[in-house]
């Protein structure tokens, strides 16, 4: 560099840099009812004995979804960390963070090995989307009882999600509602990211989702190499 | 007045006030607040006794970042803080928006001082801090904490009691020269104002499973 220059002038004064080591964060959100704590805790089934993982729980009330993945045994309780969200599931995951990344930090100085943490939103509408100052990469969870007009719908989650998920195909034929509508209106609207309609009743092991999550856990391995 | 005072106070800075209710949702729990009156009573109550603690010890912290040993006098005050606050639910809940507010403080006005405060401080020093590091005055940090022990119940009692937005707004605007004074009467002393009514309201509220709010 020149010599009147110094090293504080090629340093961007707003950046936080890249985040070396610590765990991928994914986020999953997405509306009441759609299934967001059934698949984090099909993710724990599955990738638990893979992955040094955690999990935090944003709740309209506190700790209803913590209690769940508890009662499943799926997670020791020092592994889910529930927060509380002032009435705004959707602040706490956007707008203000903080109460999140407190639940993160503490999950990660107590478990120096973790390698994944998911952080499940609270029920929210399609409006809702994660800020990346919070996780790596998110996953939206609609279902296919809530109608197959829902990707068409639009909104961040569906059309901006890391993984877009479609769960509840079983439900299909009973709520007349049309896969392939949903998927063609899916890909339409998300300029190539991947859409996987699944069955968490069928499959419980959430295969194909734990697969896009290994994918997304190399990746990062790759980034931080 | 500064655009870092406006910045400081605003409900938008994320430091994760927006999850604390100051403890109107226990008072609401409690059949204590229940509408737009009561609702100006608990804040008037609250500005007057946490407030004006806060805003002596967020006066104070900012006038301790030119101490000639700022890590003792900052810690000193987080004492202070303790001595002030004794129900461990509320201290537990100005620990953890200090360290909301340092964690963004710190990112938007680089500062020395910031390393200078204990690890998870109490709120009103990491309020000092900012206030110092954005160039602000004692006054004006005191007046950021006067403002903000009422404007974040405020929105949490619209939000629990879906209260008309613009009552609200109102109940607020019109503590303004009750809030200044506050700021004014706590800028230069470390007021130690109590409110058993307010330590036993923070107390019940974090033993529920079913609440909304961290505080």
């Amino acid at each position: 560099m020149p010599p009147d220059h110094n090293l504080d002038d090629y340093v961007d004064p707003y950046s936080p840099g890249h985040r070396h080591g610590g765990p991928l964060r994914v986020g999953l959100g997405g509306p009441v009812g759609s299934g967001k704590t059934a698949l984090a805790a099909a993710l724990c089934r599955t990738l638990g004995a893979e992955y040094d993982l955690a999990v935090v729980t944003n709740d309209i009330y506190t700790t209803e979804d913590a209690d769940f993945l508890r009662r499943n045994a799926v997670l020791p309780d020092d592994r889910i960390e529930a927060v509380q969200t002032g009435c705004c599931p959707h602040t706490a995951i956007r707008d203000d963070i903080t109460a999140n990344l407190d639940a993160v930090e503490l999950l990660e100085s107590r478990h120096p090995g973790l390698e994944l943490v998911l952080v499940e939103s609270g029920g929210d509408n399609l409006t809702a989307s994660f800020s990346y100052g919070l996780v790596d990469v998110q996953v939206f969870v609609v279902d296919v009882a809530g109608g197959d007009k829902v990707p068409r719908k639009g909104g961040p989650g569906v059309t901006a999600s890391d993984l877009l998920v479609v769960n509840k195909t079983d439900l299909a034929p009973l709520v007349g509602a049309d896969l392939g509508v949903m998927r063609r209106d899916a890909d339409a609207v998300r300029g190539g990211k991947p859409t996987l309609l699944i069955s968490l009743r069928e499959d419980p092991a959430a295969t194909e989702v734990a697969e896009w999550v290994r994918e997304q856990v190399r990746a990062r391995a790759l980034q931080e190499a | 007045m500064t655009a870092a005072l406006l910045t400081l106070a605003d409900s938008r800075l994320p430091a994760g006030g927006h999850t604390h209710s100051g403890g109107v949702e226990q008072a609401i729990a409690a059949g204590v607040l229940t509408d737009p009156a009561s609702l100006a009573l608990f804040l008037r109550r609250r500005l007057t006794t946490s407030g004006a603690v806060a805003a002596g010890l967020a006066a104070a912290a900012c006038r301790a970042v030119d101490d000639a040993d700022v890590v003792a006098a900052l810690s000193a005050l987080d004492a202070e803080a303790d001595a002030r606050t004794p129900s461990p639910a509320l201290r537990a809940a100005s620990r953890q928006q200090g360290r909301g507010l340092v964690r963004v403080g710190g990112r938007a006005w680089p500062h020395p001082a910031w390393a200078a405060l204990p690890a998870q401080p109490h709120h009103p020093l990491a309020l000092g801090v900012a206030a110092a590091a954005g160039g602000l005055t004692p006054r004006e940090a005191a007046a950021a904490a006067a403002y903000l022990s009422v404007s974040g119940p405020a929105t949490a009692a619209q939000r629990l009691l879906a209260m008309d937005p613009i009552t609200v707004a109102a109940v607020t605007a019109r503590l303004a020269p009750e809030v200044d004074a506050v700021a004014a009467a706590s800028t230069d002393g470390l007021p130690a104002a109590a409110d058993p009514l307010l330590d036993l309201l923070a107390e019940v509220h974090t033993a529920r499973k079913d609440r909304f709010f961290a505080s």
